[in-house]
C-alpha cells in the first residue's frame, strides 16, 4: 500500500484522468445499457445488427431506425446495433461471412456493397450470405442548376454524346457506388462507352450539391435525399429520375419515358451469415415482415422520405444475383472487375 | 434588423433552464470526450446520437452544438499538455502549446486556447448571423481550381514548420505524403499501397497518424531515455495569463476567426488547413520569431481561435445549403433528417425556432466553454505532475483505446503502433513530425482537387487557373516566394549605394 501522503497525492493528481476514464466508460457503456431488455414475442432475442459503414451513414440510419421500430412495436428486444466500417462495407461483409451459422447476427447493407466487393477485390461476396429482406429503395435523380443550358434530358444527352469529355458528370459515390453506376448505365443505353464518361466523384451527395449549384459539373447524379429542399426552392432542375416510376412531388419524367432504357434505384436491405438453419432464416424473415407491417416502421419510412420496397427470402436472393450481374458487367468494362 | 429580433427570440429558446442544462452537459461531455485521443467531436456526436432520441429536436441540437465546441476544445487540451492531438484540427496547437507546457506554462497555453475558442466562437457565430446567406452563395462559387490554389499556398506555408534543417523537414513531409497515398484511389477505384489488405483500403485516418507520430512516438522516445535522465515531473508555473501574454495574444485571437470562418463555410474547407495557415501567419507577423518552436503563445492563440470560427462557418453551409463540410456536420445532418427536418435554403423560414435557438445556443455554448474551462486550465495542467512512467503509460493506453474506438478493429492498433515506431525513428534521426502530419492532411486533398479540376476542364491545364479566385491566390503565392529574393536584391543595391 501507498503511504497516506502518497495516496492523497495520487488521488488529487489523477482526478482529471479518472474523469476522462469515467467519460469513456459512459460513452462505451451507456448505449448498450439503454438498449437492454428481456421480453420478446418472435423467438429472436439479443439480435446484433452489423453496420458496415460509420455512424450517421445510410446503412447506419436504416439499421438504427429498424431496430428502434422493432423494439417500439414489441417485436423483439435487446437489439444491439454496432458499426464495423471499412472498404465500402466489405470489411463488415468479411466479418459476417466468417460468422457462419450465427443466427443472432444480421447486417444492414445496400447496392454500394455490391460494387465495393469488386473495387476492393474483397475475398467474400454477397453470394456467400443468406438474403433476408430488401427494405427500402431510393431513386437517383439527374439534376442540373437552374441556370444550366440543359432544360431537358434530350438536350443533355445530345451534348453528352457529341463530346463526353466536355460534359463532366458528378456523383456522390466513388467508382462502383450507386451514383457512379447510374450514369454509366445511362451511357451504355445511349451508346456511349462507359470508359469515355468523364465521371467526377465527390465525397457524398452534399459535396456534390455545391458543385451542381455552382455549375462546376455539367450535371449531377445522386440520391434525392439531400436535394429535396433545393428542388423545392427552385435552385435545382431535375431532368429525370432513374427509377421505373416517377417520384411523387418531383416534376420530372423517368429515364425510360425520356427514351433512355435504364431502370435503376439504390436500395438497402438485410442479409445474414451463411450456413444458418432454414428455421433460423424463416424466423428472421418473419421478424422483418412483422417490422414491415408495423406502424412505427411505416411512420419512419414517411419521416425519412424512403420508398418502401419490401421483398424477402428467395425473391430478394434472385434480386441480389441480378444486381450483382449488372454491376459486374459495368465495372468489367471499366477495368474494375 | 429582422434577424436581430429572431436571434433575441432564439435566446429565449436557448436560455430556458432545460436547454441551458443540455448545453452545459454537451460542453462538458464534448470536452471530456475530445480529450481522448482518436475520439473527436464527430465520433462524440455520433455516439451520443441515440441518447438524444428522447429529446425534442431543439434540445438535441443545442446539446450537439455544445458537444461540438466542447470537443474541439478538449482536443486541444491533450494536444497542448501531452503532445497528443485529440483530433486533426488540434494538431497545430501542439507545435507551440506543448513546448509551453514543458516550460511550466501549461495553464497559460490552455487559457490562451480557451479564450481563443471563446473569441473564435463568438466572432464566428456573429459572422454566421450576419453573413450566412451571402457566404453560402459565395461558397458555392468556389470550385476545384480554387481549392487547389489554396492547397499550393498551404504547401508553401509548410516551409515555416520545417524546422532547422530543410532536408529533414522535406523528408518528413514526404513520409507524410506517402502515408497519405495509402488506400483506394477516389477517382479510379484502383488500390494504392494497400498490399491487398481490406483494412487499408480506406486509407489511414489522419487522427491515427497524428496520435501515432506524436503520442506513441513520444512515449517510446521518453521510455528510451528515462533511465538516463532524472524522471522529474514538469514544473507547473503560475496559473494565469500575464500582461505580456495578453499583449501578445489579443491580435491572434481576433485574426484567427477571420481565417477560420470562410474556410469552415467552404464545401471542402474543414478546420485543418486554416488552423495551419493561421499558425504560418502568426509566425510571419510576430515581432520576435525566435520564440516560435519553443513555446510562442501567439502560435496557440491564433490557431485555436481559427478552429472554433471554422466550426461556426461549417454551420453556415449546413443550415443554408444542407451541405455538411465536416464529419460532425455530416452526423448532425443525419440527425436533422432523423427528426424529419431537411436543412436547406428553406430551413430558416420553415423552422425559425429551431435554427435561431441553435444559433443562440452557440453563443451560450461559447460562454459556457470559457466559464467552465478557464478555471479548469490549472487543474488540467496539473496532469503533468504525474510521474512520467505513469503519465506516458496513460497516454499509450488512451492512444490505443482511441485508435481502437474509431472503428473497433485490431488492424488500426497495428497501424497505430507501426506509425508510432516510425515516429520514434524520426525523433532518433532528428526529423520533425509535424510536416509528416501536414503531408497526410494536405497530400490527398491537393491531389483530389487538382485531378478534379483537370477532369472538369477535360484535361486542359488552363482548368487550374480559370477562375479569378485561383489567380489571386497564385499571385499571393508568387509574392510570398519572390519577397525574399526582392528583399535581398534591394539590400544589395542599398549596400552598393
Amino acid at each position: 500500500m501507498l503511504s497516506t501522503n502518497d495516496e492523497r497525492w495520487v488521488t488529487v493528481r489523477v482526478s482529471p484522468l479518472a474523469a476522462a476514464l469515467t467519460a469513456l466508460a459512459a460513452v462505451l457503456l451507456v448505449p448498450p445499457l439503454l438498449s437492454s431488455g428481456d421480453s420478446d414475442s418472435t423467438g429472436v432475442r439479443g439480435l446484433r445488427v452489423l453496420v458496415p459503414n460509420s455512424p450517421g451513414g445510410g446503412y447506419d440510419i436504416t439499421a438504427r431506425t429498424a431496430a428502434k421500430s422493432i423494439e417500439d412495436s414489441g417485436l423483439s428486444s435487446g437489439i444491439e446495433v454496432f458499426n464495423l466500417p471499412g472498404a465500402g462495407g466489405t470489411v463488415g461483409l468479411g466479418r459476417l461471412v466468417n460468422e457462419r451459422g450465427n443466427d443472432k447476427l444480421i447486417m444492414s447493407m445496400g447496392l454500394g456493397v455490391v460494387g465495393s466487393v469488386y473495387t476492393n477485390k474483397s475475398p467474400s461476396s454477397l453470394a456467400d450470405t443468406t438474403p433476408i429482406a430488401k427494405l427500402i429503395e431510393e431513386p437517383d435523380i439527374v439534376v442540373v442548376a437552374k441556370g444550366s443550358p440543359y432544360t431537358d434530358l434530350a438536350g443533355l444527352i445530345t451534348a453528352w454524346k457529341a463530346n463526353p469529355g466536355a460534359v463532366p458528370v458528378g456523383g456522390g459515390s466513388s467508382p462502383g457506388g450507386p451514383d457512379h453506376l447510374a450514369p454509366m448505365l445511362m451511357a451504355k443505353a445511349v451508346g456511349l462507352a462507359p470508359r469515355d464518361v468523364n465521371y467526377v466523384p465527390f465525397d457524398g451527395g452534399g459535396e456534390l450539391l455545391a458543385s451542381v449549384l455552382g455549375g462546376k459539373v455539367a450535371f449531377g447524379v445522386s440520391g434525392i435525399g439531400e436535394y429535396r429542399d433545393q428542388i423545392q426552392a427552385g435552385e435545382l432542375r431535375v431532368l429525370a429520375v432513374t427509377s421505373g416510376k416517377r417520384i411523387p412531388g418531383v416534376d420530372a419524367p423517368t429515364l425510360q419515358e425520356s427514351g433512355v432504357d435504364v431502370d435503376f434505384t439504390n436500395w438497402r436491405g438485410i442479409v445474414a451469415p451463411p450456413g444458418i438453419t432454414d428455421t433460423a432464416r424463416d424466423r428472421l424473415v418473419k421478424l422483418l415482415t412483422d417490422l414491415h407491417g408495423s406502424g412505427a416502421w411505416q411512420e419512419a419510412l414517411r419521416r425519412n422520405g424512403w420508398t418502401d420496397a419490401f421483398e424477402t427470402g428467395p425473391a430478394f436472393g434472385r434480386f441480389l444475383a441480378a444486381e450483382n450481374a449488372r454491376v459486374a458487367d459495368v465495372l468489367r468494362e471499366l477495368g474494375l472487375a | 434588423m429582422e434577424s436581430f429580433d429572431l436571434l433575441m427570440s432564439g435566446f429565449g429558446t436557448a436560455l430556458t433552464p432545460t436547454h441551458l442544462m443540455l448545453a452545459a452537459i454537451g460542453v462538458l461531455l464534448g470536452t471530456f470526450i475530445g480529450v481522448l485521443p482518436g475520439i473527436g467531436p464527430a465520433m462524440a456526436v455520433a455516439l451520443l446520437l441515440p441518447v438524444t432520441y428522447g429529446l425534442e429536436p431543439t434540445g438535441a441540437f443545442i446539446m450537439f452544438a455544445g458537444i461540438y465546441y466542447g470537443g474541439m476544445f478538449g482536443g486541444s487540451t491533450t494536444s497542448i499538455l501531452l503532445n497528443t492531438p485529440g483530433e486533426s484540427a488540434a494538431v497545430v496547437a501542439a507545435i507551440e502549446g506543448n513546448p509551453m507546457a514543458r516550460k511550466g506554462r501549461g495553464s497559460q497555453a490552455l487559457a490562451a486556447a480557451a479564450i481563443g475558442h471563446f473569441a473564435g466562437g463568438l466572432i464566428g457565430t456573429t459572422l454566421l448571423v450576419l453573413l450566412a446567406p451571402t457566404v453560402a452563395s459565395l461558397a458555392v462559387g468556389i470550385g476545384a481550381p480554387d481549392y487547389f490554389a489554396i492547397m499550393v499556398l498551404a504547401f508553401i506555408a509548410v516551409t515555416s514548420v520545417l524546422g532547422t534543417s530543410r532536408v529533414r523537414g522535406f523528408a518528413a513531409l514526404l513520409i507524410g505524403l506517402v502515408i497519405g497515398l495509402v488506400g483506394l484511389d477516389e477517382m479510379t477505384g484502383q488500390q494504392r499501397l494497400t498490399f491487398g489488405s481490406l483494412q487499408l483500403a480506406d486509407g489511414i485516418d489522419v487522427v491515427i497518424v497524428a496520435v501515432g507520430l506524436f503520442a506513441v512516438g513520444e512515449s517510446l522516445w521518453v521510455a528510451l531515455h528515462l533511465r538516463r535522465r532524472p524522471a522529474e515531473p514538469i514544473p507547473v508555473g503560475r496559473a494565469w495569463l500575464g500582461r505580456d501574454d495578453l499583449r501578445r495574444s489579443w491580435k491572434p485571437w481576433l485574426r484567427g476567426p477571420l481565417i477560420g470562418f470562410p474556410f469552415g463555410a467552404l464545401p471542402a474547407g474543414g478546420a485543418e488547413i486554416p488552423t495551419f495557415l493561421s499558425y504560418a501567419v502568426e509566425k510571419r507577423l510576430a515581432k520576435d520569431k525566435s520564440e516560435f518552436g519553443h513555446g510562442a503563445i501567439e502560435g496557440v492563440a491564433g490557431p485555436e481561435a481559427t478552429a472554433s470560427a471554422s466550426a461556426a462557418g461549417t454551420l453556415v453551409s449546413m443550415l443554408t445549403l444542407g451541405l455538411p463540410t465536416t464529419a460532425v456536420a455530416a452526423v448532425m445532418l443525419a440527425a436533422f433528417q432523423q427528426y424529419g427536418i431537411q436543412p436547406g435554403p428553406l430551413l430558416f423560414e420553415r423552422e425559425p425556432t429551431l435554427v435561431w435557438g441553435l444559433i443562440a445556443s452557440l453563443f451560450v455554448g461559447t460562454v459556457l466553454l470559457l466559464v467552465l474551462n478557464l478555471p479548469l486550465a490549472p487543474v488540467w495542467a496539473k496532469l503533468l505532475k504525474i510521474p512520467r512512467p505513469y503519465l506516458y503509460a496513460g497516454i499509450l493506453f488512451f492512444a490505443a483505446v482511441g485508435a481502437y474506438a474509431v472503428s473497433g478493429q485490431v488492424a488500426d492498433l497495428l497501424v497505430l503502433f507501426v506509425i508510432g515506431v516510425i515516429g520514434l525513428a524520426m525523433r532518433r534521426y532528428g526529423l520533425p513530425v509535424l510536416p509528416a502530419v501536414l503531408g497526410v492532411i494536405l497530400g490527398p486533398a491537393a491531389e483530389q482537387q487538382m485531378r478534379r479540376a483537370l477532369q472538369l476542364s477535360d484535361g486542359s491545364l488552363t482548368g487550374l487557373v480559370n477562375t479569378p479566385f485561383s489567380i489571386v491566390v497564385y499571385a499571393v503565392v508568387a509574392l510570398v516566394l519572390l519577397w525574399p529574393v526582392v528583399n535581398t536584391l534591394r539590400k544589395r543595391r542599398a549596400a552598393r549605394v
